[in-house]
C-alpha cells in the first residue's frame, strides 16, 4: 500500500465560535497536503445538503473522516442529515450501491467527559467504541473498512491542562499515516481507540 | 476688484503648487501652506501689508475647525477614552505648559507672557501627526492610539485657552477696551456692570445650546426638504457665522461658541451633512491662515536670532519629548509604542500659531518675541518628518521581534457597515447588524424618515449617499461593508458603479427591485444582490401550501426545490439578458424584454420539472420493499436493515 490516499474530512461543529480545541485541529487538518476539509455547517447553514456534490466528493477520496464534538453520544445533527441524504440506496448500499466499498472510515471526536466516565463503571456506562456502534455498522454495511475512533476526552479543560498541543500533533501524525497508507486497518480494528493502536505501533518499531 | 482677484489668484496658486509638493515629500499639507506663504511673502514679495488683514479673516477657519471638532465628539467615545484622555492628555498639557512657563519666567518675561508661551508650546500638531499616522498605518498601534487621545485633549483644551488669553492682557494695554472683548468693535456688553455681563454671557451660551438642540433641527429639516443642496450649505454657514457673531458681541471666543454648537449637533441626524458642507470652507480658510503665517515670517528676525531660534526649537522638542516619554513610562506604554508616542508629539502645532496671533491681538505678546516664537513653532513642525524617520530607522529595528504585537493591535479596528437608505428594507438590515453590536452608519435623504428612525432610537443621518464627499465623512475609507437599499433604482445602479470604481475592495450588498434591476446591478459589479420581495413571497407561498393541507416539512421541501430551480434559472436568464441588451439595446423596450425573459424562465421550469420531481423525491428515500430480507439471505452477519 504505497499509493497516496486522498483524505476527506467532513467537519461538523454547530458552535465553532465557542470551541477551544477545534480551531487548532482545523488548522492542523488544513496544513496536511492531500486532505480535503469540508465544514458542513458553513457549507449548508440551512441543512440544504447538495446530494450530488457530496456523493462526488466521496467518489474522489479514499478515506472518509467524520470530525465532530460528541453531542448526546452521537454526531451533531447535520452529520446525521448528511448520512440520511447522501448514503442513498443504489449509491452507498444495496445491490448496485458499491461506490464506497474498500474505502476507510473513521470518527475524530472531542468529548466533554473524562475518559474514565466512558467505562462500564463510569457514569456514561459504555466506552466510546461501543457508543459509536451505529456509525461502525453504517460503514460496514457500505463495505468500508471501519477504523476505531480518534478522540480527545475532557475537552472542556484540555486547554488549561495543556493537553491540546499533543492531541493536535497526534492528529497531524495520524493524517500523515492515513495519507501514506502506513496504517493497517485490520490490526487497528482490534483497539478501542486509534490512539492505542498508534502508541503500540510506535513501541513495536 | 481686480486687486482682490489678483491676491486671491496668487494665494491659490502658491497653495496648489506647494501643498502637493510638500505632501509628496511627506511633510504634510500644513507645512506646504507655510512654505507657500514664505515664498509669496518674504521671498518673492508678491504679497505685503494686506496679510494681517487676511489673517484675521482666515482665522475664521479655526472657528470652523472647532465646530468640526465638536461635531466629531461623541460622548460615548469620550467616555471609553476617559483614562487616556484625561490622564495622558491632561498631564501632558499641564506639565508641558508649567515647564515652559517656568522657563519663560527664568528668562525674565512677565508671568502673563510666560503663561501664554507655556500654553501655546504645549500643543502638538494634530494635522501633521494624524496624517502621518494614517500614511504609515500606525493609527491602530498602542502608541498611535495614545497619541490620538493626547491630540484630542489638546484640541479641546484650546477652547479654554482661547478664553483665557484675553484675561492675560496686560492692564496698561487693556485700558481702551473693556473686558478685552474687542478693539473698538461692535459690542453688546461694553457698558454693562459685572453681574449684568455675567448674565448676558450665561444667556448667550444657553442660547447657543438651545438653538443647537431645539431650533436647528426643525430648521435643517425644513431646508433639507426643499432638496436644494446649496440652501443647506447656506443654512450651515449661517448657523456657524451667526454663533460666532453672537459670541463676539458678548465678548466670548467665537471658537468656544461654535465648538459648543458642534457638540450639541454631534448626535443630530444632520451631522455628516454638516461636516461635508463645512469641511471645504474650513480647509480653504485654514490653508489661507497658514499661508499668511508663512508670509508674515520676518526674515531679518531669523537672521539676527538664528542661534536663539535654533536653540529654542531644539530645547522645546527635547523637553516635550522627555515629558511624553515620562508619561509613556507612567502609563505603561512600553517598547516601540513608548518611543512612537514620545517622538510623534514632540513638535509644536498649528494651534500654537492660532494662540500666538490671538495673543498678539490681545496685546499679551508683542513685537520680536512673536516672530521668534512663530519661527520656533514652524521649525519644530518642519522637523517632525525627521522624527518619524528617526523612529523608522532607529527604534523599529530594535523591536523587530515584537512585530507580532503590532499586528494584534489592528484586530479590533474593524470598520463600520454603511447602510444607504433606511426605508422598510435597509431598516431591517440595520437592526440585525445593530442587535449584534456591529457599528453601522445609516444614511437617508428623506429627513422625515430619518426623524422617524431616530424616534425609535435607530441612529441615522440625513444625507444623499450618492455624494462621494458625504460617503467620505461617513467613513467609507474604514468601512468594512456597504449595503445599498435606496429607493431610486437608477441611483442605486449609479452608486454601486461609483463604489466599485472608487473602492474596489469594499464588498457591496444591494437590494434589487426586480429581475431587470438585479441584472443591471450585477453588471456594474455588485457583490451580492437580493430581490426585494422574493423571499417574503416564497414564505407566503409556503404558507399557502401548508394551509392547503401539505405537511409543513413537505411544504418546506417544495419551497427549497422551487428556490433551487429559480437560482439555477437566474444564471441562464442573466446570460440571455446580456446578449439581448447588448444586441438590441435600443430596439427592444423594457416590457418586451421582460416578457421574453419570463417566457424563457417558464421554459426552464418546465424542462426542470420532470427532473425536478425526482430531485424533490430524493433524500430520506426508503430502500425497495423486501430489500433487507434479501440482504439477510446474502450475509447473515450484516444484521438487518442498517441503511434503511
Amino acid at each position: 500500500m504505497s499509493l497516496e490516499k486522498r483524505v476527506l474530512v467532513l467537519f461538523a461543529h454547530p458552535s465553532l465560535e465557542r470551541s477551544e480545541v477545534n480551531h487548532d485541529l482545523l488548522n492542523a487538518t488544513r496544513s496536511v497536503e492531500g486532505v480535503t476539509l469540508i465544514d458542513l455547517y458553513a457549507e449548508y447553514p440551512s441543512f440544504r445538503i447538495d446530494i450530488d456534490c457530496e456523493q462526488q466528493r466521496l467518489r474522489d477520496h479514499d478515506v472518509v473522516v467524520f470530525m465532530f464534538p460528541l453531542y448526546w453520544y452521537s454526531t451533531p445533527a447535520i452529520l446525521k442529515e448528511w448520512q440520511d441524504l447522501v448514503l442513498e440506496y443504489g449509491f452507498a448500499y444495496g445491490h448496485e450501491g458499491t461506490e464506497l466499498q474498500g474505502k476507510w472510515f473513521l470518527c475524530a471526536f472531542t468529548a466533554g467527559g473524562r475518559e474514565s466516565a466512558y467505562r462500564e463503571q463510569g457514569h456514561n456506562h459504555y466506552n466510546i467504541r461501543e457508543l459509536l456502534r451505529p456509525l461502525e455498522q453504517t460503514a460496514t454495511l457500505c463495505g468500508m473498512h471501519y477504523l476505531p475512533p480518534f478522540g480527545l476526552f475532557g475537552a472542556r479543560s484540555a486547554l488549561e491542562e495543556g493537553r491540546v498541543a499533543a492531541h493536535v500533533e497526534g492528529w497531524r501524525r495520524l493524517l500523515g499515516q492515513l495519507r501514506t497508507g502506513e496504517l493497517e486497518p485490520r490490526r487497528a480494528r482490534e483497539f478501542e481507540q486509534l490512539q492505542h493502536y498508534l502508541e503500540q505501533a510506535e513501541v513495536t518499531q | 476688484m481686480t486687486g482682490y482677484l489678483l491676491s486671491a489668484f496668487i494665494y491659490l496658486c502658491a497653495a496648489c503648487i506647494a501643498v502637493p509638493v510638500a505632501k509628496r515629500l511627506g511633510l504634510g499639507s500644513v507645512l506646504g501652506y507655510l512654505v507657500a506663504g514664505v515664498v509669496i511673502g518674504p521671498v518673492l514679495g508678491l504679497v505685503g501689508s494686506e496679510t494681517t488683514e487676511i489673517q484675521h479673516f482666515a482665522e475664521f477657519g479655526v472657528v470652523m475647525m472647532l465646530f468640526l471638532v465638536g461635531l466629531e465628539l461623541e460622548p460615548r467615545m469620550l467616555w471609553t477614552m476617559r483614562t487616556r484622555l484625561l490622564g495622558l492628555g491632561g498631564l501632558q498639557v499641564l506639565a508641558t505648559s508649567a515647564l515652559f512657563a517656568g522657563a519663560a519666567l527664568l528668562l525674565g518675561l512677565g508671568w502673563r507672557q510666560a503663561i501664554a508661551i507655556g500654553l501655546l508650546l504645549s500643543l502638538s500638531s494634530t494635522a501633521i501627526v494624524l496624517q502621518t499616522f494614517s500614511e504609515k498605518g500606525l493609527g491602530g498601534t498602542e502608541g498611535g492610539r495614545s497619541a490620538f487621545s493626547v491630540l484630542l485633549f489638546q484640541d479641546i483644551a484650546v477652547i479654554p485657552m482661547l478664553a483665557l488669553i484675553p484675561l492675560l492682557a496686560a492692564p496698561g494695554l487693556l485700558s481702551d477696551s473693556d473686558h478685552g472683548a474687542g478693539h473698538g468693535e461692535l459690542s453688546l456688553v461694553a457698558h454693562l456692570d459685572g453681574w449684568a455681563y455675567a448674565l448676558v454671557v450665561v444667556g448667550a451660551v444657553a442660547a447657543v445650546i438651545g438653538v443647537g438642540h431645539f431650533l436647528s433641527r426643525p430648521l435643517f429639516r425644513f431646508v433639507a426638504e426643499t432638496g436644494l443642496r446649496e440652501a443647506f450649505t447656506a443654512t450651515t454657514l449661517a448657523l456657524v457665522i451667526g454663533i460666532a457673531v453672537l459670541m463676539s458681541l458678548v465678548g466670548l471666543s467665537p471658537a468656544l461658541g461654535t465648538f459648543l454648537a458642534g457638540v450639541v449637533l454631534a448626535t443630530s441626524e444632520f451631522r455628516h451633512e454638516l461636516e461635508t458642507d463645512i469641511e471645504p470652507f474650513k480647509g480653504l480658510l485654514l490653508g489661507l491662515f497658514f499661508i499668511t503665517v508663512g508670509a508674515g515670517i520676518q526674515f531679518p528676525v531669523l537672521q539676527e536670532n538664528l542661534a536663539v531660534v535654533l536653540g529654542l526649537t531644539a530645547g522645546v522638542m527635547l523637553v516635550k519629548g522627555l515629558i511624553l516619554f515620562g508619561l509613556a513610562m507612567l502609563f505603561g506604554i512600553r517598547r516601540s509604542n513608548g518611543w512612537l508616542f514620545a517622538l510623534s508629539l514632540a513638535q509644536a502645532g498649528e494651534f500654537g500659531f492660532v494662540l500666538l496671533s490671538y495673543s498678539q491681538q490681545n496685546h499679551v505678546l508683542e513685537g520680536e518675541l512673536v516672530s521668534v516664537l512663530a519661527l520656533v513653532v514652524a521649525l519644530s513642525m518642519f522637523l517632525t518628518p525627521l522624527l518619524f524617520i528617526l523612529y523608522d530607522a532607529l527604534v523599529m529595528p530594535r523591536y523587530e521581534d515584537n512585530s507580532g504585537q503590532r499586528e494584534a493591535d489592528h484586530i479590533d479596528s474593524r470598520g463600520p457597515v454603511i447602510v444607504a437608505g433606511s426605508g422598510r428594507f435597509g431598516q431591517v438590515v440595520n437592526r440585525l447588524l445593530r442587535a449584534n453590536n456591529i457599528g453601522t452608519v445609516v444614511l437617508d435623504r428623506n429627513p422625515a424618515q430619518v426623524q422617524n428612525l431616530r424616534n425609535v432610537k435607530i441612529p441615522s443621518y440625513f444625507g444623499d449617499a450618492t455624494r462621494p464627499d458625504l460617503l467620505h465623512s461617513a467613513g467609507i475609507e474604514e468601512a468594512s461593508l456597504f449595503v445599498v437599499a435606496i429607493d431610486d433604482r437608477a441611483q442605486a445602479v449609479e452608486l454601486v458603479k461609483h463604489l466599485k470604481h472608487a473602492h474596489p475592495k469594499l464588498p457591496v450588498l444591494v437590494r434589487a427591485f426586480d429581475r431587470l434591476h438585479h441584472y443591471e446591478l450585477e453588471d456594474v459589479g455588485a457583490d451580492f444582490v437580493v430581490y426585494e420581495a422574493y423571499h417574503s413571497a416564497l414564505e407566503m407561498g409556503t404558507e399557502a401550501l401548508r394551509r392547503l393541507g401539505y405537511h409543513p416539512f413537505r411544504a418546506e421541501k417544495l419551497r427549497v426545490a422551487f428556490d433551487e430551480q429559480e437560482r439555477r434559472g437566474r444564471a441562464k436568464l442573466y446570460e440571455a439578458w446580456r446578449e439581448k441588451s447588448e444586441g438590441e439595446k435600443y430596439g427592444t423596450t423594457h416590457t418586451e424584454l421582460y416578457i421574453q425573459l419570463n417566457e424563457t424562465m417558464a421554459q426552464i421550469m418546465r424542462a426542470d420539472r420532470d427532473d425536478g420531481h425526482t430531485r424533490l423525491e430524493r433524500g430520506w428515500t426508503p430502500p425497495p420493499r423486501g430489500y433487507s430480507d434479501k440482504l439477510a439471505d446474502v450475509d447473515p452477519d450484516a444484521g438487518g436493515s442498517g441503511g434503511a
